[in-house]
């Protein structure tokens, strides 16, 4: 492995790459991470040597298979400080195992006129299923909004959570404003009025240490795939005590400890709710990737991406035309920078980086609510993660010049 | 190659429109009106249109968006206008068609007026869906029954 974290170049083949002629310059972070060789490796090899279900055979593969299966769970014990392997389910996704905690622990703790909290910059997978758990118990949604600077209104926090309130649901980090969420302060409000708290730790967990024993949040859920694991598989955390009492997410393979003609007993944490046979080669790979999160440091990753927040926002906030949301600070930015150019469409600027190398995304983002909250349809989002370099800013901030140039210049 | 790659995508009549559009105002007659969205990226189209005995009387369209669809909503009212239902349908067609690669002839593409040159999206496959969803919102409004809800 190379342990230059400003070189890292050999570990990702897929970066070193002309799009359209141009090198490329990879800044849709956000939306999924490129897989270092190592967790591509992993996959190749499961599949060429130790490919079999896993928990149900006796013969060596089954058991090769189960050991490492069961060895990616007490990595990313580790990796997020969970006090016991068994509070980590793999699911599909954080999307996944959002949903999972609605539609289990939701449905049965949520009782007509109680109140659900989540946050207007809510991703749709931390909003939907809050939204359509809330109709359909007759509960409350309520949404704690941001203050001008946008970042989490913390004194409207104080104001939406009640005692009536039975879950908070807020994103760690915004995958639209770059603000990290006081999640702590949240799951201490939310405890003191004797409700539980969820945190999506999609934009969080690959970026910066966590540690959910400290948050004291009770559930959390995160995909693989943003933090270089292969897409399909994703976490849950969820404190014992409460995972025990809640009912199962999904029924068949796997998660029972006896059926009967008429009735089933099902197993204990975390197989109750890992039905039928899961993506194991994914969540081995997802044990690779947090080797390499870890061989590098999360402290060393969180300071490699603030160096260049810190190189490439002030000069984006420098050029007149373009509007940057969230905090215009950089200590207060993580590496999620939504803009937009005046009087050019983010869809527009975005097929017109493409064209310069450099990939960014545009949309609302699956904020639909954040993007009315700040007034605008869509935003263009450059994301970095910690392989990326000051070439790839650069490369941003000349694409954007020549974009502008490329629309108004007359050069057409 | 970099940015000269967008020529044919952004040529000057497509941002002509986009930067002054043609019946872009509300008809207060109109017989039918869509309201469609790209769920892609959040963008909102609205066309409204006036048929009178199986014509086209009028046309008219708001909504914000790219380049590309706000272009491709101005070309559109000014191809149909004047034309029957029918033949707006069999156009809204052959533009879906082309955006998909498939082929027309040339009289069909004659048809669609300055939309055609909009038919060279299908370079642009992340971009089709913008240039097709005034054609679609067109479609959606001509074959709209009475009673049906406008999708919001």
């Amino acid at each position: 492995m190379v342990n230059n974290i400003n070189d890292l170049s050999a570990d990702f083949p897929i970066l070193d790459q002309q799009v359209n002629g141009e090198r490329l310059a990879y800044l849709d972070n956000a939306a999924t991470a490129q897989k270092p060789k190592q967790v591509v490796d992993t996959l190749v090899h499961f599949y060429e040597h130790d490919n079999a279900n896993v928990h149900r055979g006796v013969h060596t593969l089954a058991e090769r298979a189960t050991t490492q299966y069961e060895e990616a769970r007490k990595k990313v014990q580790h990796f997020i400080n969970a006090a016991d392997n068994r509070e980590i389910i793999f699911t599909k996704g954080c999307t996944d195992g959002l949903n999972l905690v609605a539609s289990t622990y939701g449905e049965q703790n949520i009782h007509d006129g109680d109140e659900i909290v989540i946050s207007i910059m809510e991703h749709h997978s931390n909003l939907i299923p809050w939204q359509q758990l809330a109709i359909k118990k007759h509960a409350k949604l309520k949404y704690i909004e941001l203050t001008p600077d946008g970042t989490l209104d913390m004194a409207d926090a104080r104001q939406k959570i009640t005692d009536k309130t039975k879950i908070v649901a807020v994103a760690h980090a915004s995958n639209v404003l770059g603000t990290v969420n006081p999640l702590k302060d949240l799951a201490q409000l939310a405890h003191q009025h004797g409700a539980i708290i969820v945190g999506d730790g999609a934009q969080s967990v690959p970026h910066m240490p966590v540690d959910v024993q400290d948050l004291d949040v009770d559930f959390y859920a995160f995909s693989g795939h943003k933090m270089m694991g292969p897409t399909g598989i994703g976490v849950l955390y969820g404190k014992a005590d409460l995972l025990r009492e809640m009912p199962p997410y999904q029924y068949g393979g796997e998660m029972i400890s006896a059926v009967y003609r008429d009735r089933t007993e099902f197993a204990d944490i975390p197989f109750k709710f890992e039905a039928g046979t899961q993506n194991i080669a994914g969540a081995i790979a997802l044990g690779t990737a947090v080797d390499y999160l870890e061989k590098i440091g999360m402290d060393q990753v969180a300071a490699k991406e603030q160096e260049l927040v810190d190189y490439v926002l002030p000069q984006l906030e420098a050029i007149p035309y373009v509007t940057v949301y969230g905090p215009q600070d950089p200590q207060q930015h993580t590496g999620v920078i939504a803009f937009n150019m005046a009087g050019i469409h983010p869809h527009d600027v975005a097929t017109a980086l493409d064209a310069e190398g450099v990939a960014v995304r545009a949309g609302h983002h699956c904020a639909q609510p954040l993007m009315a909250a700040l007034g605008v349809a869509a935003t263009t989002r450059a994301s970095f993660y910690f392989y990326n370099t000051q070439k790839d800013a650069d490369q941003l901030i000349n694409a954007i010049k020549a974009t502008k140039e490329f629309f108004n210049g007359g050069t057409i | 190659m970099g940015l000269s790659k967008l020529n044919g995508l952004y040529r000057e009549v497509i941002l002509d429109h986009a930067n002054h559009p043609h019946n872009k105002h509300d008809i207060p007659q109109a017989t039918s009106k869509m309201t469609v969205h790209n769920p892609t990226c959040g963008d909102t189209i609205n066309v409204a249109v006036d048929v009178e005995d199986g014509r086209i009387k009028d046309i008219g369209y708001s909504g914000s968006g790219c380049t590309i669809s706000q272009a491709s909503a101005s070309m559109m009212t000014e191809a149909v206008k004047g034309k029957t239902t029918d033949e707006a349908l069999a156009m809204a067609k052959t533009f879906s068609d082309m955006a998909i690669g498939k082929q027309h002839s040339q009289a069909d593409l004659d048809q669609l007026g300055d939309a055609q040159i909009l038919t060279s999206i299908m370079e642009f496959p992340a971009r089709i869906k913008c240039a097709t969803i005034s054609w679609w919102a067109l479609q959606r409004a001509l074959l709209k029954k009475d009673d049906e809800e406008e999708e919001q």
